[in-house]
Order: structure tokens, then C-alpha cells, then sequence
């Protein structure tokens, strides 16, 4: 912005020799092409933005729209959010998805923090090949994941429900987790730790006053992202459900299996609110403790 | 030296690591080294020679395959890192990033269990010694590489340690900031009279702050002295080489002085008197200020270069095939011209022998 008021005042004052101004321009910006006068990349980004939020905007607008048919607008209300709210199954839905985020969430930010630790001590080889394999999980096609979950709980004889979805849910948010952790660890200095042993701190102290305080920031922010993604699948979940164990994700599929009410929109933009809110505190979180 | 009034005392260390391609590395290649009280040692040589590794190996980072280390007589080396009366000021600093200046300097004591009251004092004092009082409450990001260097001191200070290990602690600092960091560490070492062990790959660092100084090279400790000894005798051709600059000259030592190929005769006495024992084939080195050319029309060597450093000329000469550096004050003298046919002579006692 000041540097485009700059520029044109720089041509105003040099009125007459305009080749003048204009190499002048060119040099400030440096070698290359002048990218910025293409006028087709703004729209492009303008219609991605449009792409992804478009349908975003159209859920919570809906969501206040007091007409039973959810596409045509008819008035503001806000009728919707209190009928999801005092829905029992709803309220269910959600106790269960919860319970499940909470205790996947704990258990896989101190597995993942066990393993981003641990795997500092192997061998630089058989680390690449460990950290392949972990990360993996992040691009497995989620349906093949949920098949084979389902298969070895159903041979396992594991019922399906709250629990099988926890311990999958658990097995996926590990790598989640890992990544801010396994970040923050590599930014630590090891000398840090070889100073604490230095000034008389024993393995215990170390990792109780370095080590985790160090960490600090990179568990949180795995947390937050775990707890995230639990929240969010469906996949994994619908597969695992069996009776009783529908999460709000598995409930909203059955809405609008049904009846597409504006309530699935209410009920769809809490969740991206929460999420938003999650993800924002997260983000905060890993900048405030640079 | 005797081992017992030395506070660290190093006995046949040995140390060797395994590279990556399945070779090995003689890190330290049995080394022995008495330290006395009180006074500052540099470890000094090349990068890789295992001067670093022996500081870690005293610190308790590294553990030796074999061989002794004693601080004040008691064996150490079995001993874990946080229980050694030893404290690092490391290369990197590794000051706590989540800590104050303050809880980083009180952490040590904290570990010792020294109470709360105490360590505010101590605090206070380690800072004022290290010329930061008041910064205390700052975080170590926000302050500047000397000054973080400076609390990395006041940190390992404070513990009041038997013997301060310092690895490479300038290195990091640009060359204002190093000189007057030198003469502050030596302040500090006179004034708590603690046992300080520098590594440096800097000779003019190891001669400007060392009592005693010892050479490394490939796992080896060469020669050890205090810095104007080491400099003016190198024992070897690599000390000659490694601190200054030396010209190594190769002749037969007779009873009537040395005779260098194309150079002629060089008289006995302007070797150091107590090589008299060498004899036969040798290397003798010459450091070139002890080194005289002469503008001398039937001269046996021809100037080839002629430079400026600080105040001092700088010329070389060449006889035949031997290069001779010569570094006299710039005052006063009439410079030769590159091409000036000159005759060259040696300061008396400067030739010393030297291994190969």
C-alpha cells in the first residue's frame, strides 16, 4: 500500500520523463517480471477464496433462515440453534464425541511426546525410517483405515461403540500430535540439556524443568489439533458406531439422510465455530511462547 | 609437575568414536595433562584435534575408554556429569529459553539446594560480576550474544565450581567484542582464582589469556608450555607452523653450526643453546622476526614479495629453492624492492630444533 503511493508520487514530481519514472519503478522491484500487472492472478485468488468459503457461508446464513425448506429464505430466526440445542439425541451425539476427543486427545499427546522424545535416541537411519512410517497415517486414505480398523475389532471380538471409536481415534491422532511436538523439539538447542546435567539437574529434574517446559507449547498446540480432528471425523466413527456410539459428526449424516432441516446448518455451524475457536487458540497459543 | 598440587589432573585418556562410513577415530589418543591450581590453561589446536572432547570428557559429558581423570587427587571420571565440581560455559551458551537471566543463573544452585534467600544473593552477585545487574527479569532472547555470553559465565560461576571448563567461548562473538571479552575473562579468573581450561582454535585467544597452553593435534597433546615458550621453542614442526608463522628450514647440525642447502652455513650460536645433544640431519625453525635480509648486490637470495602488516614489513625471499619470510618494524628502514638481491642472517639463539 505505501509503497504504490510512493511510486506515484515518484512519477508525479518526474512529469516529462516518463521513461525515467518508469525505469525507476522497474529497479525497485528488482529483476523479474513485474508479477503484479498480470490482473489474472488477483481474480484467480479471489475465486479460490470464493471456492472454499462460498459453501461456509451459505450453512451459517442458512442456519438463521426460519423457513422448514432449508433453500428458500424466508425470515431471521433464531429458533433453530434452540431446537438443536434442546434435543436430546443431539445433546447425546455430542456427550459422546466429546468423551471420545477428550480421552484420545490425552492419550495421544503423551504417546506422541513419549515417541517424538524417544525416537531422538535411535539411530539416524532407523529414525528417517520411523518418521515415515508414523507420518503415514496423515495421507492413508481414511475409508482403508476405518475398513481395517473395523475388521480387526470385529475379529478381535472388541465391541463396536464409544470405546472402538476412542482407541481409533487414538491410533489417528497420534501423528497429529506429533507434528508441533516433533517441531519444537528439533528447535531446542541439545546443549540445553547437556548445561542442565553440567549445573548438577539429574535425568528426572531434566525433564521435568527443561524438557517439558520446553515442550510446553508444541503439546498444547498437538492437543488442540488432536482434540480437532477426533471432533471432526466421520469416517472412522460411522464405521465404529454400533449402538450408542454416534458422535455429533455420524448424527448430522443421519439428519440429512432424512430431512435436510435448517437445524443440520445450526447445528453444522456450531461445530465450525467451536472448531475455529480451537484452531485460533492453538495458533495464538504457538505464537505467543516463540 | 607434581599430580598432587595440580587441581585436574589427566591421565592416559583415551578416546576413540565411531564415524558414520565404519571407520574409526582416535578422538583422544592416550593424553596426559596436570593442571595446577589457580591457573588458566588453553587447549589449543586445529578443529577435530580433540581438544573439545577432553573438556567434555572432564566435564562428564563424554566418558573415556580408558585412562584416569582426578580433580584435587579424587577420581572423577566414573562419576556422572551433575555430580562433578566442574562447571561448562558452552560453545552455544545453552542458556534455558524459557527462563529468566536470573532463574537461569539460580537453577545450578537450586540443584545444589542451597536456600531461597541464598541464591537471590548469589544471583545478585554473579550478575554484578558479569557487569549485568538489573537485567535479571529479561529473558535470554532478549538479550544481545555478548551479554548472553556474559550470563553463560555468571550462570557456571555461581556454582563456585573447582575447575571452570570454557568451550570455545568467543567464537561466536565478533573481534571487538572477543578482545574485550578476553581481558574480562582473565579479570575473572584473577579475581576468583578459580581454575579456568580454555578450548580455542584462536592461537593469538590461547597466547593472549593462557598461564600454560597445550597444543593438540589428531587425538594428541604436542607440546605444553606457557604461551612466549611455546612460541619462540615449538618442539615440532606443527607447533611452529600452527601458532605464527615460522619458516622450517632443513640442514646438517655439526659441531661448528648448521649448513642449509643453498644457504650456507648458520653459525652455532645462533641456535638456542640447549639443542647441543641434536646433531646429523634436523629441521630448525626461525619465526620471522628473528629473521634479517640485508640488500647486498652478491646476496644468495632474491626478493619476491614485500607487504605491510600493522606496523611490521613483511618480506619473502627466495634462495634458490628455499622461501624465507623476514618481518621487521616498517620505521625507519629502507624497504627492498621486489627483485633486490639481499643477504640473509639470523638473529642469535633464535633456531630452534624441531621435530618433523
Amino acid at each position: 500500500m505505501t509503497n504504490h503511493s510512493t511510486k506515484t508520487t515518484g512519477s508525479k514530481k518526474t512529469t516529462g520523463s516518463k521513461p525515467a519514472a518508469r525505469r525507476q519503478r522497474r529497479s525497485r522491484r528488482g529483476v523479474g517480471l513485474g508479477l503484479r500487472d498480470f490482473p489474472t492472478f488477483k481474480a484467480v485468488s479471489y475465486l479460490v477464496f470464493a471456492f472454499l468459503y462460498l459453501p461456509l457461508v451459505f450453512v451459517v446464513a442458512y442456519s438463521f433462515n426460519s423457513n422448514r425448506v432449508v433453500s428458500v429464505w424466508r425470515g431471521f430466526t433464531f429458533s433453530w440453534y434452540s431446537e438443536v440445542l434442546g434435543n436430546d439425541d443431539i445433546q447425546r451425539a455430542l456427550f459422546n464425541s466429546l468423551r471420545i476427543g477428550v480421552v484420545a486427545t490425552v492419550v495421544s499427546v503423551v504417546l506422541a511426546t513419549g515417541l517424538a522424545i524417544g525416537l531422538l535416541t535411535m539411530a539416524r537411519a532407523g529414525r528417517t525410517f520411523a518418521w515415515t512410517l508414523i507420518g503415514a497415517p496423515l495421507i492413508i486414505p481414511e475409508i482403508v483405515f476405518a475398513i481395517g480398523t473395523l475388521a480387526l475389532f470385529v475379529q478381535s471380538r472388541i465391541p463396536l461403540g464409544v470405546n472402538a471409536i476412542t482407541l481409533a481415534h487414538i491410533a489417528f491422532c497420534v501423528p497429529f500430535a506429533l507434528l508441533p511436538i516433533r517441531a519444537r523439539l528439533r528447535g531446542v538447542d541439545p546443549a540445553v540439556y547437556e548445561a542442565a546435567a553440567d549445573l548438577g539437574a539429574g535425568e528426572f529434574t531434566i525433564f521435568r524443568r527443561m524438557t517439558l517446559p520446553l515442550l510446553a507449547p508444541g503439546i498444547v498446540a498437538g492437543a488442540l489439533l488432536a482434540f480437532i480432528i477426533s471432533l471432526d471425523d466421520f469416517i472412522v466413527s460411522y464405521f465404529l458406531a454400533g449402538p450408542g456410539g454416534t458422535t455429533l459428526p455420524v448424527y448430522i449424516f443421519g439428519m440429512i439422510r432424512n430431512a435436510v432441516t435448517p437445524g443440520v446448518n445450526a447445528l453444522s455451524t456450531l461445530m465450525l465455530v467451536a472448531s475455529i475457536l480451537i484452531v485460533s487458540l492453538s495458533y495464538l497459543l504457538a505464537r505467543k511462547r516463540r | 609437575m607434581d599430580a598432587s598440587a595440580s587441581a585436574l589432573s589427566v591421565r592416559d585418556v583415551t578416546k576413540t568414536f565411531h564415524t558414520p562410513e565404519g571407520g574409526l577415530v582416535h578422538a583422544l589418543d592416550s593424553v596426559s595433562l596436570d593442571i595446577a591450581e589457580g591457573s588458566f590453561m588453553v587447549l589449543l589446536g586445529p578443529s577435530g584435534c580433540g581438544k573439545t572432547t577432553l573438556l567434555r570428557c572432564i566435564a562428564g559429558l563424554e566418558s573415556p575408554d580408558s585412562g584416569q581423570i582426578a580433580l584435587r587427587g579424587q577420581r572423577i571420571d566414573d562419576m556422572p556429569v551433575w555430580r562433578r565440581r566442574v562447571n561448562t560455559v558452552f560453545q552455544s551458551y545453552a542458556l534455558f529459553p524459557h527462563m529468566t537471566v536470573a532463574q537461569n543463573i539460580a537453577f545450578g544452585l537450586q540443584m545444589d539446594k542451597v536456600p531461597g534467600d541464598i541464591i537471590k544473593v548469589k544471583v545478585e552477585e554473579s550478575l554484578d560480576m558479569v557487569h549485568l545487574s538489573g537485567l535479571g527479569s529479561r529473558k535470554p532472547s532478549q538479550l544481545s550474544g555478548g551479554q548472553q555470553q556474559r550470563v553463560a559465565l555468571a550462570r557456571a560461576l555461581a556454582k563456585e565450581p573447582e575447575v571452570l571448563l570454557l568451550d570455545e567461548p568467543l567464537s561466536a562473538l565478533d573481534l571487538k567484542l572477543r578482545r574485550g571479552m578476553q581481558s574480562e575473562l582473565k579479570r575473572l579468573q584473577r579475581e576468583t582464582s578459580i581454575t579456568f581450561v580454555l578450548v580455542t582454535h584462536d592461537q593469538d585467544e590461547a597466547m593472549a589469556m593462557g598461564d600454560q597452553v597445550a597444543v593438540f593435534n589428531a587425538g594428541r597433546i604436542v607440546q605444553v608450555g606457557e604461551p612466549r615458550e611455546v612460541y619462540l621453542r615449538p618442539r615440532s614442526r606443527f607447533v611452529a607452523d600452527f601458532i605464527g608463522e615460522a619458516n622450517v628450514l632443513t640442514g646438517v647440525l655439526d659441531t661448528f653450526g648448521l649448513v642449509v642447502e643453498s644457504l650456507g652455513l648458520v653459525p652455532r650460536d645462533r641456535l638456542i643453546a640447549d639443542t647441543d645433544a641434536a646433531s646429523g640431519r634436523v629441521h630448525v625453525a626461525v619465526r620471522p622476526e628473528n629473521v634479517s635480509l640485508q640488500i647486498d648486490p652478491v646476496g644468495t637470495a632474491k626478493v619476491t614479495d614485500v607487504s605491510y602488516v600493522g606496523g611490521d614489513m613483511r618480506v619473502e625471499a627466495l634462495a634458490s629453492a628455499v622461501s624465507i619470510v623476514s618481518r621487521v618494524p616498517s620505521q625507519g628502514v629502507q624497504p627492498p624492492r621486489i627483485g633486490d638481491r639481499v643477504s640473509i642472517s639470523f638473529a642469535e639463539g633464535s633456531l630452534t630444533v624441531v621435530a618433523d
